[in-house]
C-alpha cells in the first residue's frame, strides 16, 4: 500500500508517505509559507523513496476542522495531484488523525477554533484506530461535554488556550492532557488505509474540506435585523 | 500547444482550454453572484469555499467539451493575482499540483494582463501597440501596450474604481447587488442633466481618475430634502453620464498623447452601452478604432488566462518548475516583464 498525505490544518504542517505500513514524514518549517514549501517537499519525499505519483493507492489530506485556508491548500493540492495522476482521494478528519496520538482507548480531542471557540470530537479505538462517536462540533469552551461513561484522555490545543473556560466536570474526567500535540500527516496516511481497503476513496471533484464552522457571514437581512446597515 | 487556464481571483470560477493553432477549444465560467447576493457583496470566505467546490468538476467539464484529455495539456496557466488571497490560493494550489502530477509547466498569470489581452481573442483582434482602458470593479487604468508584458501605466483612479463607483451608487439609489448593470439599465429610462453632478478631474491635465467625489455627490442628492425615489432613473442617468464623460475624455486624451490609434477596452464596465457608444462615435471622428472583448469574455473568465499564458509561452517565457503555491493579492500590472526579458 502506498499513500501520500498532507496535513496543513494548523500552523504545524507536515506531509508523509506511507509505504507498506512504514511512514516517512516531513514537517514544513515556518508557518507563513506552508504553501510555497508544500509541493517541493512532496516532490522530494517521493523522489527519495523512488515512488512515482501514478503508483500510489491514494492521496490523503487532513480535511479539518482547522484553519480554513490551510484546509483548502491541502484539499486543492490533493485534488490537483489526484486528477493528474488518476488517483482516488482520502479526506481524513484532522481531529481523528490527532486522536491517533492519544494515550488510551477513549480520546477526547479539542482544538482551538479561534474566535473564542473550540472544535471537538470524542473518539474510541476500534481495531487500534480512532473512530468518532459523532461528527465534530464547534462551540464555546463552556459548552464542551464528555460522553456519559468513563475516563477520557484529552488531547489538542484547546486545553492550553481555554483551560480556564472548560467546565470543571469535563476536566475532572480527563486524565493529564496532551496539550501540545498537533495533527500529523503520518497519522492522516494511517487513517487513509482503511478507506483504501474499504473502497471508500472519493474522486477529486468530491473531495472537500470539513469546515464544521459554517456560519461565516451575516446576510443583509440579518445585519438589518441586528440594527446594522445594509 | 494546448494551455489549460484557471481563474479564481474573485467571484467567478473560470476554466478554459486554448490551443495555439486552433484557438479557444472550450471555456466555462461559474458565477457566484447568486451566492453573494443575499450578503450584499462578495464574502471572501464563501467565495473561496465555492471555488474549491467547483473547480475540479469544471475542469473535467471543459476538457470534455473541448474534446481534450488531460494528457493532451501542454501547460497550465492560472491567475496568481491580484485578487482575494483565499480565492487565488484555491486556483494556485490546484493548478500547481495538477501541473506537478502531469509533469507540465505551470504559469502564474496576472489577472489584468488576462483582461487586457482578451480582445486579442476576438474575430477581429487589434494589433500592438494600443492604449488599454481597464475598467472593472477593482481597477480603472489607462495603459500603453506595445506587446505582451510591455505595459506602461499612463493613469489610474486615485480612489474608487469605476465599477466600484457604479456599484456604490446603485446601492445608494436602492438597487440590489451587483449594482453596476442594474444602474446602467435604470439610466436608460432616465434623463441626465437635472442634478448637475461633478466630472471629477476632467480638467486635471493628466490621465488620472477620481470617482469617490461623484459617489459623494450622489449621496448628497439622495439624503437631501428634495429627494424623491421616483427621480432614481434621472439620477442614474446623470451619474452614468458623468462617469462616461470622464472615462471617454481621458481615454481620448491618452490616444492623443501617445499618438496611438487603437483603443482596447477591457473589464466589466466595458459592457456599459453608453460608454461604448460614446467611445465609438468619438474615435470614429478621429479615424481611430476601439476594440472590445467578445461579450462573454468581458467579465472574469479562464479563456483570457489560458490565452495570456499561451502568448507568454509562445513568446519564449520559461516557466519555473518550482511548484510554489504563491499568490499576489496586490500586484501592479506595470511590474510585469515581457516574456524572456530579465
Ligand atoms: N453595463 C455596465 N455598466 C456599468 N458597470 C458595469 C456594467 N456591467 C458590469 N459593470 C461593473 O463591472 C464590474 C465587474 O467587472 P469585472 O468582473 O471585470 O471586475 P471585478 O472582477 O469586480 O474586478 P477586477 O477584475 O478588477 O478584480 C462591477 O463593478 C460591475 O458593476
Amino acid at each position: 500500500m502506498k499513500i501520500l498525505s498532507i496535513e496543513t490544518s494548523c500552523e504545524h504542517a507536515s506531509v508523509a508517505l506511507l509505504l507498506d505500513g512504514e511512514t516517512v514524514e516531513r514537517t514544513l518549517e515556518g508557518h507563513s509559507n506552508h504553501s510555497e514549501r508544500l509541493l517541493p517537499t512532496l516532490k522530494t519525499l517521493l523522489a527519495e523513496a523512488g515512488v512515482a505519483l501514478g503508483s500510489l493507492d491514494a492521496v490523503a489530506f487532513g480535511a479539518g476542522p482547522g484553519a480554513f485556508t490551510g484546509l483548502r491548500l491541502a484539499c486543492g493540492v490533493a485534488q490537483g495531484l489526484a486528477m493528474g495522476a488518476d488517483l482516488g482521494v482520502a479526506p481524513i478528519c484532522s481531529l481523528e488523525a490527532l486522536a491517533l496520538q492519544g494515550r488510551g482507548d477513549s480520546i477526547y480531542v479539542a482544538t482551538d477554533a479561534r474566535m473564542g471557540e473550540v472544535y471537538s470530537a470524542a473518539c474510541r479505538l476500534s481495531h487500534g484506530l480512532p473512530v468518532m462517536l459523532a461528527p465534530p462540533t464547534c462551540c464555546p469552551p463552556e459548552m464542551l461535554a464528555l460522553p456519559a461513561e468513563g475516563r477520557w484522555t484529552g488531547i489538542g490545543s484547546a486545553f492550553a488556550v481555554y483551560g480556564d473556560r472548560i467546565p470543571q466536570e469535563v476536566l475532572d474526567r480527563l486524565g493529564p492532557q496532551q496539550q501540545d500535540a498537533v495533527p500529523r500527516a503520518a497519522d492522516v496516511a494511517r487513517l487513509a488505509v482503511r478507506l483504501v481497503e474499504g473502497g471508500a476513496l472519493v474522486a477529486a471533484e468530491v473531495a472537500a474540506p470539513l469546515y464544521v464552522r459554517d456560519k461565516v457571514a451575516l446576510t443583509t437581512a440579518e445585519r438589518l435585523a441586528r440594527g446594522g446597515r445594509a | 500547444m494546448r494551455v489549460l487556464g484557471i481563474e479564481s481571483s474573485c467571484d467567478e470560477t473560470g476554466v478554459a482550454v486554448f490551443d495555439v493553432e486552433a484557438g479557444l477549444l472550450g471555456h466555462c465560467v461559474h458565477s457566484q453572484i447568486d451566492l453573494h447576493a443575499t450578503y450584499g457583496g462578495v464574502v471572501p470566505e464563501l467565495a473561496s469555499r465555492d471555488h474549491i467546490r467547483r473547480l475540479p468538476a469544471l475542469v473535467r467539464q471543459v476538457l470534455a467539451e473541448s474534446g481534450c484529455s488531460l494528457a493532451q495539456i501542454d501547460a497550465i496557466a492560472y491567475t496568481a493575482g491580484p485578487g482575494l488571497a483565499g480565492a487565488l490560493l484555491v486556483g494556485a494550489s490546484y493548478a500547481e499540483a495538477l501541473g506537478m502530477s502531469l509533469g507540465v509547466p505551470v504559469l502564474p498569470v496576472h489577472h489584468l494582463e488576462g483582461h487586457l489581452l482578451s480582445p486579442l481573442l476576438s474575430a477581429d483582434p487589434p494589433e500592438f501597440p494600443f492604449v488599454a482602458l481597464l475598467v472593472s470593479g477593482g481597477h480603472t487604468q489607462l495603459m500603453q501596450v506595445t506587446g505582451v508584458g510591455e505595459y506602461v501605466l499612463l493613469g489610474e483612479s486615485l480612489d474608487d474604481a469605476a465599477g466600484e463607483a457604479f456599484d456604490k451608487t446603485a446601492k445608494l439609489i436602492g438597487l440590489g447587488y451587483p449594482g453596476g448593470p442594474q444602474l446602467a439599465r435604470l439610466a436608460e429610462r432616465g434623463h441626465p442633466g437635472r442634478f448637475r453632478l461633478p466630472r471629477p478631474m476632467l480638467k486635471s491635465g493628466d490621465l488620472d481618475f477620481s470617482f469617490s467625489g461623484l459617489k459623494t455627490a450622489v449621496l448628497n442628492v439622495v439624503s437631501g430634502p428634495e429627494w424623491k425615489p421616483e427621480d432614481a432613473a434621472d439620477l442614474a442617468a446623470d451619474f452614468q453620464d458623468a462617469a462616461v464623460d470622464v472615462l471617454c475624455a481621458k481615454a481620448l486624451k491618452a490616444l492623443e498623447l501617445t499618438g496611438l490609434s487603437r483603443l482596447v477596452v477591457a473589464g466589466g464596465v466595458g459592457a456599459n452601452r453608453q460608454l461604448r457608444q460614446r467611445l465609438d462615435v468619438a474615435t470614429r471622428r478621429k479615424g481611430w478604432r476601439v476594440y472590445y472583448p467578445e461579450p462573454e469574455l468581458c467579465t472574469d473568465n479562464g479563456a483570457m488566462i489560458a490565452f495570456a499564458g499561451a502568448r507568454r509561452l509562445a513568446a519564449g517565457e520559461v516557466p519555473g518548475m518550482a511548484c510554489a503555491v504563491k499568490v499576489h493579492p496586490r500586484w501592479p500590472l506595470a511590474a510585469l516583464r515581457a516574456p524572456g526579458a530579465a
